[in-house]
Formats: C-alpha cells, structure tokens, sequence
C-alpha cells in the first residue's frame, strides 16, 4: 500500500481465550489520579518493557 | 469508529473497535474526515480509496463493535491499598487527602488492622494479589508495613498467593535501611516529587511550612541509585506549572528514567486548579514533551513517561478494557480504622464506604462501582479512547460531578492528548528502528 502504512492490525484480543483477570488492576501503579488501560500489559503475554534499555546493559 | 490525529505533521488513524493503527497519508485523511477531494488527482483518489476497502475488507478498518461483555458481576478482590497512615509530613497544597487525614483525625493503622485486611483480600481472591502501601505518608507506619508485608509473604505458599507490594512515598525520610527494604520486598515504589525546586517547594512544604526540594530529591537519587526493580518518580503538576515538560525534563536531566508527571485534581476554587480555558496549553505541552520524549529516547537520556506508555504487541485484553479501573470491584481501599471504601481517593467519603473489616461488604455498592463501566456510560461509548482509558477516574467523576457516571470531561481530553502522543510515539520510533535496521 502506498497511502497507508500499517503499524498494527488488531492489537485488541477480542478472542474468547481472555479475561483470565490475571493483570494489574488500573490504578495500583504510578498514578493514582488518572488511571487507563491504554499503558498496561496482559499479564500472560509478557508486560510492557519498560526498562531503559541502556541500565538493561550494564 | 475511525479516530485520525496528527502528531509532528504526521497523519495517524485509529480503528476504535479493533485498535488496528495506521499512517496515512494527506489523501486517505481526507476521505476519512470527508474533506476536499478535489485538492487531489482522481488516480490518487481512487488508489487510497482502494487501500481502504482492502482495509475494511479484511476488518481492521470500520470494524464492527467488540464482541466481548463485561463479566457478570463476581466479587473476587485481588488488588488493595492499604492507608496505613491518615498522617504526613509534608502539608501538600493540593492534597486530595486533605494533608493526609483524610479528614479524619492523624492516626495510623494498627498490625491488626493490616492483618484482618490481608486475611479478607487472601479469602476474596485469586492467585495474584496486589498490595500498596499508601496515606498519608506511608513510613510513618512503616513498622506496620514491615509486619503486614512478612505477615503476607508466610501465606503465599499454603495459600497459594502471590503478593506484589508497592508503596507510595514522599522520601522525606527515606534511609538506606529502607531502601533495602524495598528492593527486598516492594516490586514497585513510587516516590513523590514535582520536578524543579521553585515548582516542588511552592506546593509540597513540610507540615512546619519549610521547603522540602532538597531533602526529598537527595533521598530521591540514593534511592535511584541503590534501587533494584521497578520505581517512578511521581509528580503531579497544577495551574502553577501549566509548563510541566520542564519538570519531566528536569527530573530526566537529574537521572531519573522512569518518570509520571499527572495533572491535579481539584475544583475550579482553588488557584492550582487546571481549568477548561488551560486545556490548549496542556494539550501543546503534551506535544512539546513527546517530540523530547523521542529525542531522548535515541541518546543516554532514555526515559520512560508513564502516560506515553503503550504495549500494542501485548496489550490488554478487550474485557480488561471494560472493566476499567476496578475501584469497589477487583480493587478497593483499607482505611486506618478499617473501612472498606472504592478506592484511595474515596477514603473518607463516608457515603461511598463499602464496610468495614470483619463485617460484611455492601455488594449492592460494590456493583454500583463495578457496572460503572464503558458500555454503561453513553458519553464514553462515543469516544474513540474508549478502550484506553476505560471509562476514567470514578473518583474525579465524583468529586465533580458527585455522579461516578458521568465523566469528568477535562480529564478526558487530557486523557485522549496522552493516548495520540502515545500511539504516535511508538509509531514514529518502530519507523525509525526500521530505518536504521535497513
């Protein structure tokens, strides 16, 4: 395609093998005023990386 | 539902329903936003339109609504905050907490307390359990904390539990001692501080009224240095500092590398309150903070910001994107004297508790805050961040709407601001990891 560049297809897991209620519960991270979902991870598929990739290689 | 944004002059466009992604160009922005054809050739036209059947076609593109239903309700607990401390030593100028109390008296939880807490959380659970340490200041309990912590750590084998402890702290008097606590113990810390001295000084004083920059942020880097684990540093930004890229910068310029800077919550009265005519500045400042974000990231200032955070690859599941937060539901919080109220912040909000420890829970409110979800709110079923932020704070809702079901619409368009940044960022880095791949 030359219009469009596709970055993802479906990240929402929409399959009847979820809500296995495993993840972190929104608001029991850094926050605590203005919680999402957006920035977590399902916990069965590994979790966001978030470490600085330079401290990592020490 | 399509949702297209630009971010740095670039194009982007969200499927809501199957949070598929894309870039695209002047001409596919303008067939999906409707705008003028007629600035384009015909060939062009045609071509993009074509792009985009394929894209429907294939169900990434206009795709019909999730299928997936909020569970029927369960009242499986897995997640607590445990108030050890309805005391602090700081006297924070915007503190939900009221200074800490709560608006209650200065107290701190007793062991028993803590215990017939993790003991309910134990029975009403899962494997995996969640615990924060939070107040007031959390280390002025901080022999309760140790005690509840061990106490946890002796069931998790004959119950088959497994604790993740984090505790929230202002590092005001944070020691060495401590801090081998945490990496002993805490698989998250959150340490409070705003970002430059002028800015954390002018709102978080000590309860004597004296400045606590310097105290705070020397603690704060022995902790950053010693720290093993995960850990942000926490801020929180008012109208005082509408300019709070500076302070991310700042803090990311000191070291720190995992960083959440959040906007205030307060009513219109106050002067720190970040009000509907501030939005715009925020909103740019958002931007000036993710194209820096992007900078840094290439060299050895690489940071996190917790709300440019983003996991497509692994991201959570639609359910989990209904459900929401979990206040009153999966998550509540422990007050000192052993009320069960939603969340932290509805601590002291007598009218929200939901029981005390050793009695029984009022399941009846319990679903009122579960059923407060993204398909029982039509103002949030017509958003396209709808499966980002999942419906937002219910205490903001309630503090300003004093209704958990009606969104608090400034937080929202901060909340959609963070989401375009953070898609865009993650766009626009995997584009250039690519090109320096190839």
């Amino acid at each position: 395609m030359t219009h469009i560049r596709v970055i993802r297809k479906s990240t929402i897991d929409n399959g009847c093998d979820t809500a296995c209620g495993e993840c972190q519960t929104s608001c029991q991270s850094a926050c605590k005023t203005s919680c999402t979902v957006g920035n977590q991870s399902c916990e069965r598929k590994g979790g966001v990386k978030v470490l600085n990739p330079q401290r990592k290689q020490k | 539902m399509v949702h297209t944004f630009v971010f740095d002059g670039r194009s982007f466009a969200l499927d809501t329903e199957s949070g598929s992604f894309f870039e695209i160009d002047e001409i596919v922005k303008a067939i999906l936003n409707g705008g003028d054809m007629s600035l384009f050739s015909s060939c062009a036209v045609k071509e993009a339109t074509a792009e985009i059947e394929r894209l429907k076609a294939d169900g990434v593109l206009f795709a019909p609504p999730i299928k997936a239903e909020l569970p029927e309700y369960s009242p499986v607990i897995k997640a607590m905050c445990l108030n050890v401390s309805h005391n602090c030593n700081l006297a924070c100028a915007y503190c939900f907490a009221e200074g800490g109390t709560y608006n209650d008296e200065r107290r701190n939880m007793s062991f028993d307390t803590a215990k017939a807490a993790i003991d309910m959380l134990v029975e009403a659970s899962g494997r995996n359990l969640e615990v924060d340490f939070f107040g007031g200041e959390p280390m002025l309990d901080l022999d309760v904390v140790k005690r509840t912590v061990y106490y946890a750590r002796s069931l998790e084998k004959e119950k088959n539990k497994n604790f993740r402890f984090t505790i929230t702290t202002n590092a005001y008097k944070l020691t060495d001692e401590d801090i081998d606590f945490f990496n002993e113990q805490m698989y998250n810390v959150v340490i409070s501080v705003d970002g430059r001295p002028e800015v954390h000084d002018r709102v978080r004083k000590s309860v004597g009224g004296q400045k606590t920059f310097d105290t705070v942020i020397k603690n704060a880097l022995r902790f950053k240095e010693r720290r093993k684990g995960q850990y942000y540093v926490r801020g929180t930004f008012t109208r005082y500092n509408l300019d709070f890229c500076s302070d991310v910068l700042y803090l990311n310029d000191l070291g720190f590398d995992q960083i959440s800077i959040e906007p205030v919550v307060l009513d219109g009265k106050s002067p720190m309150s970040i009000r509907e005519e501030d939005i715009p500045t925020v909103l740019a400042e958002y931007d000036k903070l993710a194209k820096e974000y992007i900078a840094r990231r290439k060299t050895d200032k690489w940071f996190n910001f917790f709300h440019f955070m983003t996991d497509i690859d692994n991201a959570p599941c639609a359910v989990k994107r209904l459900k929401g937060c979990g206040a009153g539901g999966e998550y509540v919080a422990v007050a000192p004297d052993g009320t069960i109220y939603p969340c932290h912040q509805f601590d002291g909000i007598k009218a929200t508790a939901l029981g005390k420890l050793g009695g029984t829970l009022d399941e009846d409110m319990r679903k009122k805050f579960y059923y407060c979800a993204v398909p029982s709110k039509p103002e949030c079923s017509e958003c396209w961040a709808k499966y980002y932020c999942s419906g937002g704070c219910m205490a903001n809702s309630y503090k300003f709407n004093n209704d958990i079901n009606a969104p608090y619409k400034p937080a929202c368009e901060l909340m959609r601001k963070r989401v375009e940044c953070a898609l865009a960022i993650k766009a626009i880095e995997e584009s250039e990891n690519a090109e320096t791949a190839d």
